[in-house]
């Protein structure tokens, strides 16, 4: 028989990180910080939509790039929180997740051979969904002592003539790193001059603890160099919804709901229209989580401090990334120790890309008790790693 | 602002540590001591309760919701006589009411009997009350913001990340 397989996706490494979760679905008592979504439920008003979506019969396909309605208030939402523009008609899509449209605007703009710039540590579909494209993917190391931001010369660094895309992911996800408006505004000067163009992945906006989220899109000359990607998972907790949107130059959306058309349809229907009441009616909700969250971010950067574990203080998403360098261990040793010996699961750095070895992302999408909990054994595991320096 | 912050904390759970809400506030322990015990003081804290799901115990107890028309007279307001009420020891709560009556009296018993009772003997002959209408309640489904009939269990899978 012949190979049934493509070389371009044997070829792509499957995200490294399951077997330790494997392990701890098996391990009783055992504690994970590993999930990267919300522990909080979808707020009821939204699952009300839905459900009354579902009881009016709404079970029919909407339009390829989504309902009518949703896209409006997406508009309007990034309207009163960005402060961009955007046409609800030519320059929106709604998708299944920021993941579809990370993948989508991706193939609606490479051509084989481009260089697509991404920043790491970050979120694991990047490089794989750049490859698929038949891109290249170009890597920047973010640095700790930058609070692991991106800067002009590193983004200068990294451009050859080949260069078309940035990819932006702020705020970011292992990290928690944040891009103010001063920061954002260098890389955009770079963008304008060397025409590079950006995709935002901004899925971690509403959950930012030092000022508002700034978006790229919204300095001037980036809307139409841009696409910006957010979604309802992380600001909703509605990750298994599957909904996520782009909104971009008209040129380039036309290409992606394209794509879209042939590959997805549409977006979930029930989904949307639980969507717009979260866009209309859920900002009390929004703030609630983000309080909470800030609370158990703020918990763990002084049970850091207290146990001597060095780690920069993170202002978005819901995680933090602490270094483990002086331990002498990789990430991995880490994390592999911390599990056997304590019953932590962690996620090591490298998950995240080489540049993240040396850390660890802990999610505080937990509990305070669970957090509480584990922050004890990991001192207790710190304790007994000194104790053997000894 | 930070008062409002520890006040949202300890609504919820006024047993969390003081190191704890500390740490999540980014005080010092003191601080937080010294602004709970302030608060305690000017009367913004007026008690620490617990919330038992008494239905769950061997305890017999009927709660019930008194609607109370009142009349009030010269020198005798609603705040005179919400005090005539509320010194009773089987009200738990009195709240003045805008709408149809004056107010609700929330009365705690170990029969409905024994409720009815203290409203047929002590709430209806008060002079000043007009009518009052008695609703127990069968079932607590949600009481100060905490769902009472159902636990929560993490159902979140691994997904890559």
């Amino acid at each position: 028989m012949r190979n049934p397989l493509s070389s371009k996706v044997v070829e792509i490494q499957p995200s490294g990180i399951r077997k330790f979760f494997d392990i701890v679905s098996e391990m009783k008592d055992a504690i994970s910080l590993g999930v990267g979504e919300p522990d909080f439920e979808t707020p009821w008003s939204i699952r009300e939509e839905g459900i009354y979506s579902l009881e009016k019969g709404r079970t029919f396909y909407t339009s390829n790039a989504g309902l009518k309605e949703l896209k409006v208030e997406i508009c309007n939402y990034l309207q009163r929180k960005c402060n961009v523009n955007y046409d609800y008609n030519t320059e929106t899509i709604v998708t299944v997740g920021g993941s579809e449209a990370i993948d989508i605007a991706l193939r609606a703009m490479l051509d084989p051979g481009d260089e697509v710039l991404v920043p790491q540590p970050s979120y694991v579909s990047y490089v794989p969904c750049v490859q698929l494209a038949d891109g290249v993917p170009v890597i920047i190391e973010l640095k700790e002592e930058n609070q692991f931001k991106l800067t002009k010369h590193e983004l200068l660094g990294a451009i050859t003539p080949k260069t078309k895309i940035l990819v932006l992911p702020f705020p970011n996800n292992p990290t928690g790193a944040v891009m103010g408006k001063e920061e954002l505004e260098e890389i955009a000067q770079v963008c304008i001059e060397k025409d590079i163009f950006v995709i935002s992945d901004e899925i971690y906006s509403e959950l930012t603890y030092c000022g508002d989220h700034v978006s790229i899109a919204s300095l001037p000359g980036m809307k139409e160099r841009t696409i910006l990607i957010n979604g309802f998972s992380k600001a909703f907790a509605m990750t298994g919804w599957r909904l996520g949107y782009a909104c971009g130059p008209a040129v380039i959306l036309k290409e992606m709901i394209k794509i879209h058309q042939f590959a997805i349809m549409c977006a979930p229907t029930t989904s949307q229209y639980a969507a717009v009441e979260a866009l209309k009616n859920c900002d009390a909700d929004v703030a609630a989580m983000r309080q909470s969250y800030d609370e158990r971010r703020r918990y763990l950067m002084n049970a850091f401090k207290e146990m001597g574990m060095d780690c920069f203080e993170p202002f978005g998403a819901f995680y933090v990334f602490p270094s483990i360098k002086k331990f002498g261990m990789t990430s991995d040793e880490f994390a592999t120790k911390l599990l056997e010996q304590q019953k932590v699961a962690v996620v090591p750095g490298t998950a995240f890309g080489d540049c993240g070895e040396g850390f660890l992302r802990i999610s505080y999408a937990y509990s305070l008790a669970q957090l509480k909990e584990a922050m004890g054994r990991i001192q207790k595991f710190i304790q007994s790693l000194q104790k053997e320096d000894e | 602002m930070n008062r409002e912050k520890i006040l949202a904390i300890i609504e919820k759970n006024s047993r969390i540590d003081l190191k704890d809400l500390a740490m999540m506030l980014d005080m010092t322990e003191v601080e937080v001591a010294n602004e709970i015990a302030a608060m305690e003081k000017e009367q913004v804290i007026c008690g620490y309760h617990t919330l038992i799901n008494w239905d769950k115990t061997s305890e017999e107890k009927v709660t019930a919701l008194i609607e109370v028309k009142i009349t009030p007279q010269r020198g005798f307001g609603f705040d005179k006589i919400a005090e005539r009420i509320y010194n009773y020891r089987e009200v738990t709560a009195v709240y003045l009411m805008s709408g149809g009556y004056d107010f609700t009296v929330i009365i705690e018993g170990k029969t409905m009997k024994e409720v009815a009772l203290f409203v047929a003997e002590k709430l209806g002959p008060m002079e000043t009350v007009i009518s009052t209408a008695t609703h127990f309640v069968l079932k607590k489904y949600k009481d100060h913001g905490t769902k009472l009939t159902e636990q929560k269990k993490d159902e979140r899978m691994v997904v890559t990340l």
